[in-house]
């Protein structure tokens, strides 16, 4: 290692805040283990998982062979015997070949073991645009897991909530897919609270996988957005205030399976209209969903249809078209706008 | 354990053999030539990449015998399928280098994107392994219709692990494809190395549990990597089916131009494997056959380089691509509804700025790459 471990800084980035809640939940429980492929020796290629080879062995943090289905199925089979392995994706596209894993076995593994075998395993999945990488390094699947009753999906977008997340996931007893927005990886530092992140044991971590966030207060229009998103609409509704004098009430997912229905239907009640953001592409995404359940729930408090400003329903584009495909700032003050003028 | 082929020397204790039959002097020339090519391509696309003229760029730096010395043995007819790592083969086979920078370059479309019909090259394959099954459907559906073309396919050490390869081997025994299977052994999956892969003592020998062949041949020897695909092809064609072919050599380079391999290896090893290489000693095997002299290599080389100037102002004559570039070959058939919606709702704001290649290894706190990619 030529860098020190990056587990005891106070101000952390993402990826920091990740890593220091896999330092925590290793330290704290000797069941977890952390597979992937190139995860160990050098810390994976965006460095979540760096410094745990050297802290916690070569038997709990493991170079695999290069097989996303092994690696999937093998982490359920440890799971089954009782241990809590926290698998790597090295890149979102490359969750593919372990679908069939993951939809057949960690999602039903409860299910089919009368609850008493659930497997308790979290698949980390750095994902989605905006890094300049060649094809299928910016893909966001996420709604095939949504889809895939069974799992849990969640994706922070601070690095306070990632490094509680990280935690309350590998303490969560059921499957949980962990995408990681990885636009935002490095984009900013916070202070990381001193006390270990971990639950009681009582269900104080796993709160951080069923409730969203108000990530900014208003009155006026309802914003769900989730991930590498969710700063853009931060950005957006400083825009609508500036510019419009609107105040919109920011809520940030966390958790797309189960979403957080009071959180939902609260805000686009309380705002009379909503909106929803994500950079997935748009037919049967998480947009869908959420406009949905307004409808469905509190239909007559809305004064507008609910928008959606999402990506398209096209292969993501080759990088130098990227910032065309994926939500801008711009995209979401005009998707805002729409429901405004409504 | 099958022996390494070896044919070319290195002019020290390693001696030459005879070169094989098949393989007049203009052969050797043209093969010398798509080496230099693809040599010249590569340290370009790499300069090209630390100037922020292109994306991230996976190299091949020391692999040349394995992509052109195999090129070299199919007939005009055979399809080849290659991985990132083989992303230049197709110039070789007619595919526009300024096409494969421009892949680079992070554009699709007719810009960088290339019917594989044309010239019988398979797109760039970015996922490991899942363009082996499509090598053998293609040489199935050839032996199906009764054609003479077969397919040959690259990958890596790594790529044995994933299923893909396992179904693609046992469809292409079942059928009795003619496929070539040619794995590159360059003994390392980004920092992964191959006796963390598999515990089988060589690739070759997983060909057994499949009843097909499984040779072994010095990947840094064009000649002898020509031979054993030659070979293979002939048998396949014969009707004697498939064969896997396990290129032994050593990735001498970084993974990709992110990468760092000093924080997983000890760089000792590669400077060893280095004095290998492939076009240092091809040249000078040619030299000893005196088939070749400093006046043609320099003209080998010369008009590599122009080939490739050329590229590079193709290139970056291509003007941005409009928004238009993502909706277009999603289908094949005609537009869904909502294309025509989604550019309406991008016509409607202003359009970002150009997105351009990040560029030489960033400040750790500028993207969001890794130390190791
Ligand atoms: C299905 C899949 N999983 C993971 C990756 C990420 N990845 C890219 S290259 C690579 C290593 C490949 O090693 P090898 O097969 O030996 O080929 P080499 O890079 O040495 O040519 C990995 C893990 C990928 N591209 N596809
Ligand atoms: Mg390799």
């Amino acid at each position: 290692m030529t860098e020190p471990s990056v587990a005891l800084a106070t101000k952390a980035n993402m990826v920091e805040a990740l890593n220091r809640g896999l330092h925590e939940a290793m330290a704290a429980d000797d069941r977890v283990v952390v597979l992937g492929e190139d995860v160990a020796k050098t810390g994976g290629v965006f460095r979540v998982t760096a410094g745990l080879l050297d802290r916690f062995g070569e038997e709990r943090v493991v170079d695999t062979p290069l097989a996303e289905a092994g690696i999937v199925g093998t982490a359920i089979g440890m799971a089954v015997y009782g241990l809590l392995p926290v698998v790597e994706i090295q890149f979102d596209s490359f969750v593919y070949p372990g679908f069939e894993q993951i939809a057949v076995h960690a999602a039903r593994y409860a299910w089919r073991t009368k609850g008493e075998v659930p497997a308790s395993i979290v698949i980390r999945i750095p994902y989605g645009g905006g890094v300049r990488m060649p094809e299928l390094h910016s893909d966001s699947p996420e709604a095939l897991f949504v889809h895939t009753p069974g799992l849990k999906v969640v994706c922070p977008s601070t690095p306070q909530d990632a490094r509680a997340m990280i935690v309350a996931a590998i303490q969560d007893p059921d499957p949980v897919i962990f995408m990681e927005p990885k636009r935002i990886y490095r984009a900013g530092r916070q202070e990381l609270p001193d006390e270990p992140a971990l639950g009681d044991g009582n269900g104080t971590g796993t709160k951080h996988l069923s409730t969203a966030r108000r990530a900014r207060e208003g009155d006026d229009l309802a914003i769900f957005s989730y991930g590498a998103t969710v700063p853009l609409v931060l950005d957006a509704a400083e825009r609508l205030s500036l510019e419009l004098g609107v105040e919109a009430l920011v809520v940030d997912l966390r958790t797309l399976y189960p979403l957080d229905v009071e959180a939902i239907t609260g805000a686009a009640a309380h705002c009379g209209r909503a909106l929803v953001v994500h950079e997935a592409p748009r037919s049967a995404g998480i947009g869908a969903e959420v406009s949905s359940l307004i409808h469905e729930r509190v239909m007559l408090d809305l004064e507008a249809p609910v928008g959606r400003v999402t990506g398209y329903d096209a292969p993501f584009p080759q990088f130098a078209n990227e910032d065309d495909y994926l939500p801008s700032v711009d995209r979401i003050f005009a998707g805002a706008k729409k429901v405004l003028d409504f | 354990m099958s022996e390494i082929l070896r044919i070319i020397g290195n002019g020290e204790d390693l001696d030459d053999r005879e070169v094989p039959d098949g393989l007049a002097e203009k052969d050797l020339v043209e093969l010398f030539r798509g080496l230099v090519l693809l040599r010249t391509f590569d340290e370009r696309a790499v300069a090209l990449q630390r100037q922020g003229r292109i994306g991230t760029y996976a190299l091949y730096w020391g692999e040349e015998a394995t992509q052109a010395g195999a090129l070299y043995a199919c007939e005009d007819g055979d399809w080849v399928f290659p991985s990132y790592r083989q992303n230049a083969i197709g110039i070789l086979r007619g595919v526009a280098p300024s096409t494969v920078l421009a892949w680079w370059r992070g554009y699709g479309g007719t810009h960088g994107f290339w019917n594989p019909r044309d010239h019988r090259v398979g797109p760039i394959c970015v996922p490991i392994a899942t363009h082996l099954p499509h090598a053998v459907g293609v040489s199935w559906a050839a032996k199906i219709r009764k054609d003479r073309a077969s397919a040959l396919t690259w990958f890596g050490d790594g790529a044995t692990s994933e299923g893909d390869f396992h179904e693609a081997m046992n469809f292409a025994s079942v059928f009795k494809t003619s496929t070539v299977f040619f794995c590159v052994n360059n003994q390392w999956a980004i920092s992964t190395p191959i006796s963390r892969q598999m515990a089988s003592e060589t690739i070759a020998q997983k060909a057994v549990a499949y009843g097909m062949p499984g040779v072994r041949v010095d990947g840094f020897d064009p000649l002898a990597c020509w031979k054993v695909t030659r070979d293979a092809l002939e048998r396949g064609r014969d009707g004697g089916g498939p064969t896997l072919i396990e290129a032994y050599c050593y990735r001498i380079m970084p993974h990709g131009t992110a990468d760092d391999p000093r924080l997983y290896r000890d760089e000792s090893e590669t400077e060893r494997w280095k004095k290998l290489e492939p076009v240092g000693r091809m040249g000078s095997f040619l030299r000893r056959l005196t088939i070749l002299d400093d006046t043609k290599e320099e003209e080998i080389r010369a008009e590599a380089k122009e080939t490739i100037a050329q590229a590079v102002r193709d290139m970056e004559a291509i003007a941005h691509p409009g928004q238009e570039i993502l909706f277009e070959h999603v289908y094949r058939s005609g537009r869904p509804w909502n294309f025509d919606e989604a550019l309406d709702e991008l016509g409607s704001v202003e359009r970002p700025a150009e997105v351009k290649p990040l560029g030489p290894p960033t400040s750790p706190g500028a993207g969001a790459e890794g130390k190791t990619q």
